[in-house]
């Protein structure tokens, strides 16, 4: 009875192998256009990635990585319970700046600054994505609109601070001035990769039993499951909806203070967006179509992706932005077999238009 | 202020603004009316302002430049039809996917075929030269907005009642609407909803590939990386906004590129450029949360 079938076997792995030989034949069509050695490139790649002088760009991908899963904890928080958050990048930018403010302006010892950076980094990451919540629940803005056109003022104010009243003029670029040495990170002996990593492994510690043990987290997945049911129980929709957004913004703006005391040691105008951490975060959590304990590990993946293809530029010439169209091509050939049930809150239901 | 609205020069920037928001929000309308989320505008307009520089870059017209762009957005709307329509993807995810993979496409191909990072400019690049409309154009307050434009631009004009009668009487339009609203009683009628839907997607990628051709071969005559900068998103919440009805959409896309046009003016007041800069998407989000009130306001009148 429990014979192996075969013939199932093959029909189900055969369309992930044609999957597998379409995202190969793009990248090797995109190798060829730029008449880039396939055979450098291939191990250009996984050294940019993995290798390395003492592991040095495995390192880079690791501190990589502790953003863009951190990142996609925060988005999957939100993806789970049915909100389609995808401001993300509002978030991250609202804690980096207040990181790096609080920082700069605040004085006393060193650790108490720090903590409390990292504290107020979390709450403004939180009120941001609140208020995406309270334009969707009170003023009737579609959560999935509203918490991305919220993007654009944060990264704008962001600008502004450290362009105008904060800038480190001397620096001459657009930039705040460096938070105080003794707050910034230390390194893991002998590496230079930051303690920002552990930040990440706490939260996603919570991530994951808070969606699988704790009650909350029970609630908020029911409401992303089917919203009517989660309204006829009796669940407190609207109160699990802002609880949800504040806890995936609190991560976001973690995820700032993490970037800035761990890697730029300030706020750089751009430096939380142009790399597309908040994006490769969703859709980190959308290649594992939200399965909790999946994301981390492809967080790191697309970490690998990125700092793979910047080693595949220095061993081919290859232009390193070849990971954004890998990324997507992957994307949307695994997401589209694999999609998850994110139905609420693109314009039906409280928020709609 | 006020002497800043009144410059006719302010009027006459209004089409420049209007024109890619009005195309790609046409194009997300027909998606919308046929029944495909489409929230990718963004990507699609991206794709589109890099396409119209490279045709008009190697041909050395803007009329290629702006047919390039045309069927590079429409080979971007095929791609999101196979992996959404045919393929059975979630839109969202979808859509997400697309505007990566513009970004991607757009930032690899800029260093692999001009090799530069972040912006290409170049004298060979062919940019629209603005259209003079006799008689048109010396009429008091319409004129300096109607007559000057690029090609575009009045491709925008013409779209909006054509639209507006195609979806309202031809065939193929209610096709379109039918497979939005009863895709079933398209299938009994012995039509797929789902090569219509392929159909509106390609149609949206010519629309939008349009607008992004405005963008960069019309406004200017360069690209930059991530140029369409937001303008694809208040394009989605216009379509949401009007639920994809062509007239409509026409006045809030005029809104919208009105501000956006009168922020791009206020920087010599002396305002910092980012606050500016954040204009059209706080006055998106103040239209859309007025607009919900309005019509939660009228509901309840209508229920008294």
């Amino acid at each position: 009875m429990i014979a192996f079938d075969a013939g199932k076997a093959t029909r189900s792995a055969l369309p992930w192998l044609f999957t597998f030989l379409w995202i190969a034949a793009i990248i090797l069509a995109l190798l060829l256009f730029v008449g880039a050695p396939v055979g450098e490139a291939l191990s250009g790649f996984w050294n940019g990635a993995f290798g390395g002088r003492r592991n040095a760009y495995l390192m880079a991908t690791l501190s990589r990585s502790a953003l863009i899963v951190g990142m996609a904890l925060s988005v999957m928080l939100s993806f789970r319970a049915g909100l389609f958050n995808i401001g993300g990048e509002g978030q991250l930018v609202a804690g980096g700046l207040v990181a790096a403010l609080v920082a700069v302006l605040m004085p006393g010892p060193p650790l108490l600054v720090l903590v409390v950076a990292i504290l107020a980094a979390m709450l403004a990451g939180a009120l941001w994505a609140l208020l995406a919540g309270v334009l969707q629940l009170f003023m009737g803005v579609p959560l999935l609109v509203g918490s991305l056109l919220l993007n654009y003022p944060i990264r704008y104010i962001a600008s502004y601070l450290v362009a105008h009243p904060y800038r480190d003029v001397q620096s001459g670029m657009v930039q705040s001035h460096l938070v105080p040495q003794e707050t910034w990170f230390a390194y893991f002996p002998g590496t230079r990769l930051d303690i920002g990593i552990l930040f990440t492994a706490v939260a996603a510690a919570f991530a994951l039993i808070y969606s699988y043990r704790t009650v909350h987290g029970y609630h908020t997945r029911l409401n992303g499951l089917s919203p009517d049911f989660a309204r006829t129980v009796g669940l407190p929709v609207r109160r699990l909806t802002l609880q949800t957004l504040a806890l995936s913004g609190a991560i976001a703006g973690m995820v700032g203070a993490i970037a800035v005391f761990g890697i730029h040691h300030r706020y750089i105008d751009g430096m939380l967006v142009q790399p597309l951490y908040a994006w490769t975060g969703i859709i980190a959590v959308l290649l594992v179509g939200m399965v909790p304990w999946a994301v981390p590990i492809s967080g790191f993946f697309f970490a690998a992706v990125q700092t793979g293809a910047a080693g595949i530029e220095r061993a081919a010439g290859v232009p390193k932005e070849i990971a954004l169209v890998v990324q997507a091509v992957i994307i949307l050939f695994v997401a589209s077999r694999v999609s998850g049930a994110l139905t609420a809150s693109r314009g039906d239901g409280d928020g709609h238009v | 202020m006020f002497e800043l609205i009144a410059d006719p020069s302010f009027a006459a920037s209004i089409p420049r603004f209007v024109t890619p928001i009005l195309l790609a929000a046409l194009g997300g309308a027909l998606c919308e009316r046929a029944g495909v989320f489409n929230i990718a505008l963004e990507g699609f307009l991206l794709v589109g302002a890099f396409a119209a520089v490279l045709g008009a870059y190697f041909s050395g017209t803007p009329y290629i430049g702006a047919l390039t762009a045309m069927v590079a957005g429409m080979a971007l709307g095929l791609v999101f039809a196979e992996f959404n329509v045919r393929r059975g993807g979630d839109s969202i995810v979808v859509s997400i996917a697309i505007n990566l993979l513009a970004a991607g496409l757009t930032t690899f191909f800029l260093r692999a075929i001009f090799d530069v990072t972040g912006a290409f400019s170049d004298p060979a690049i062919a940019g629209f030269a603005p259209i003079r409309l006799p008689f048109i154009e010396y009429v008091p307050l319409l004129g300096p907005i109607l007559s000057g434009q690029a090609l575009p631009f009045y491709l925008a004009l013409l779209s909006v009642p054509f639209l507006h009668v195609f979806l309202a009487r031809h065939r193929l339009g209610l096709r379109i609407r039918a497979a939005g609203e009863n895709p079933q009683a398209l299938r009994a009628g012995g039509v797929s909803p789902k090569r219509v839907q392929l159909l509106a997607l390609i149609a949206c990628g010519a629309l939008c590939g349009l607008g992004g051709a405005q963008l960069s071969i019309a406004n200017v005559n360069l690209f930059v990386e991530n140029m369409s900068a937001g303008r694809g998103w208040i394009a989605v919440v216009a379509v949401l906004l009007t639920r994809g009805r062509p007239w409509p959409l026409f006045f809030i896309a005029l809104l919208f590129g009105a501000v956006d046009s009168l922020s791009f003016r206020v920087q010599g007041l002396g305002l910092a450029q980012q606050f500016t800069d954040m204009m059209p998407y706080l006055a998106t989000l103040i239209v859309l949360v007025a607009l919900s009130w309005w019509r939660a306001r009228r509901a309840r009148g209508d229920a008294s």
